[in-house]
């Protein structure tokens, strides 16, 4: 009996080892690359620990490049606002589904048409954002993003606030209160943190966001830090470290957001993918 | 209460958001209709119907019929990759053992990484001359000689669609986690009277209760990877020898660089309508699995 247990756990372990790997290595080589002295990057047979510690590239990304620096306060700025934008308008259009009489039809209406592939739909909003000067504007560029993450917040905060139960709201309408006082009140605080989790995710996605971002802006002026990245990526470096400094820096932000708040990152996840 | 509250209320409720919509989606959405059947150009002079010549193209392009059937070959390696890694991580995870939390916690690290790092990250990786995977199989004496992973037409979609599956694992993983939670360990115990293996207990026990989410989220994923652009852009730019060029590209070439309007609007609706058979399937899917 104990040598079966011994078995299994070997096998477990060995599993779990190939997975850790799996999902480890990769980022921990970007690391690696990006502390690398820029010979060592360039031998044969590879060098798999650096032989000295170089930490230039991160000085001179975060300290002398303004084209990083710019293209992350653009990203901030297009994922924050076009956040907070699309939760506002999305959390009373999901009490509507929820708690009134909205058709549900509508709901998946909704969602259908966010499944649709973006390049569907940049040619008109590159002409029509072109026709009203807001082309490479950050301000042309959240108010997409208010849009783009907008149905996956509603469908999202839907089920926040259809998990929430109804007697509380029940009770403040037999009070007098309405609609208004009933969400800011009551939905807003008890939700709050199905609602985050909600933000989080939304934010994640216009952070991650490339398509529109690419086609829409051109200059430091609005350019997020995808594309940034993509320019960068596909100039004429030579040095595998620097666009692997790039790399590790955009990834920093989500990865430890992702760390930090996994659990109700996951809860959010599979309500919103798989329940309806 | 649940059903109550005047109707104006609730449309006025709504009103912001099916006006965001109506601006930024439907609009566009009916523009792209109405330029597939005329023949614009992009920042040319008006433009004139055309009737259905963009559509008569589209069917007998040799182009637009590779692409189509590349981005399908994509779907199908990405999404078949993630169903196979995430179910077979879901179902470690599920197993006690000292140490699991923190395989828990790391798992979701490729999909926090972002789709532009993780591309550019892999290109690396894969880099024919200093690549550390060719090192690695090189130096385990897998390979003989250091290959180009990218740069071969044969393999290049693959090698993309691997590296997507990568970043997109982790989500097929929690969510199959998360149904093998409501799997009533008494049917185990009664399938293991019963004399079941651990292969006849997952087909019997296991797959029937997690094959409902597994296949909602397996259509999500198939509806993103079917409009693969950003990772094309970043490792491959749809080369060697348009071996990647997908969908997505071929229309934004068309845009951009040809600037042909007219018949990459075309290419886009007949994308949107394949894209739909799979976007209605996922909703009823989802809405069946609501329902209980």
């Amino acid at each position: 009996m104990t040598s079966r247990r011994a078995l299994r756990f070997a096998i477990l372990y060995f599993f779990a080892f190939l997975l850790f790997l799996f999902t480890v290595a990769p980022v921990a080589w970007l690391v690696i690359m990006s502390v690398s002295p820029a010979s060592d990057l360039v031998t044969v047979p590879l060098r798999w620990w650096p032989s000295s510690l170089d930490l230039t590239r991160y000085a001179s990304v975060l300290l002398e490049d303004g084209l990083f620096l710019a293209a992350l306060r653009n990203s901030v700025i297009a994922a924050g606002l076009g956040t907070l934008l699309a939760m506002a308008v999305a959390i009373p259009a999901a009490y509507a589904f929820a708690r009134r009489r909205a058709p549900i039809a509508i709901l998946f209406l909704i969602l259908g048409t966010f499944m649709i592939p973006p390049i569907v739909y940049v040619l008109p909003l590159y002409e029509t954002l072109g026709g009203v000067g807001l082309l490479d504007t950050r301000t042309g560029l959240v108010i997409v993003y208010t849009a783009f993450l907008l149905p996956y917040a509603v469908w999202l905060a839907k089920s926040a606030i259809d998990a929430l139960p109804v007697a509380t709201e029940e009770a403040a309408m037999l009070d007098g209160a309405g609609t208004l006082t009933i969400l800011v009140r009551i939905i807003l605080p008890t939700a709050r943190p199905a609602l985050m989790a909600t933000a989080l995710l939304s934010f994640l996605t216009a952070w991650d966001e490339f398509f529109y971002a690419l086609i829409l802006t051109g200059s430091t002026k609005a350019k997020t830090l995808p594309v940034a990245i993509a320019d960068f990526a596909s100039g004429r470096v030579t040095d595998y470290g620097m666009v692997s400094t790039v790399g590790v820096l955009a990834a920093i932000l989500p990865i430890v957001l992702a760390l930090l708040f996994q659990r109700s990152l996951i809860a959010g996840l599979s309500a919103g993918s798989v329940k309806g | 209460m649940r059903r109550d509250g005047s109707s104006f209320e609730t449309w006025l409720l709504l009103g912001p958001a099916l006006l965001v919509l109506a601006a930024i989606t439907l609009y566009p959405l009916v523009r792209t209709l109405w330029t597939s059947f005329t023949d614009a150009q992009l920042g040319g002079g008006p433009a004139s119907f055309v009737g259905l010549d963009n559509y008569l193209f589209a069917l007998k392009d040799p182009g637009f019929r590779a692409a189509l059937l590349r981005t399908l070959y994509f779907t199908l390696l990405s999404v078949g990759l993630e169903a196979l890694i995430g179910v077979g991580t879901a179902l470690l995870l599920q197993e006690r053992f000292p140490g699991r939390t923190f395989v828990r916690v790391l798992v979701i690290l490729p999909w926090a990484v972002p789709n532009i790092v993780n591309a550019l990250m892999w290109r690396l990786i894969l880099n024919p001359e200093f690549g550390s995977f060719n090192a690695l199989l090189l130096q385990t004496g897998i390979i003989g000689q250091y290959r180009s992973w990218l740069g071969d037409p044969a393999i290049a979609l693959s090698m993309v669609a691997i590296v997507d599956a990568w970043k997109n694992f982790p989500l097929v993983a929690f969510i199959v986690l998360a149904a093998l939670q409501s799997v009533p360990t008494d049917l185990y115990e009664a399938a293991r009277l019963d004399g079941a293996g651990p292969m006849a207990r997952f087909l019997n026990v296991t797959l029937p209760h997690i094959l409902p989410s597994l296949l909602v989220i397996l259509a999500l994923r198939a509806i993103e990877a079917f409009r693969v652009f950003d990772i094309v852009y970043v490792m491959t730019r749809g080369g060697p020898a348009d071996a990647t060029k997908t969908v997505s590209f071929l229309v934004y070439q068309q845009y951009f660089s040809f600037l042909d309007a007219g018949t990459g609007a075309a290419y886009a609706v007949v994308i949107a309508l394949l894209s739909s058979i799979l976007i209605l399937a996922h909703l009823r899917a989802m809405r069946r699995e609501g329902s209980h």
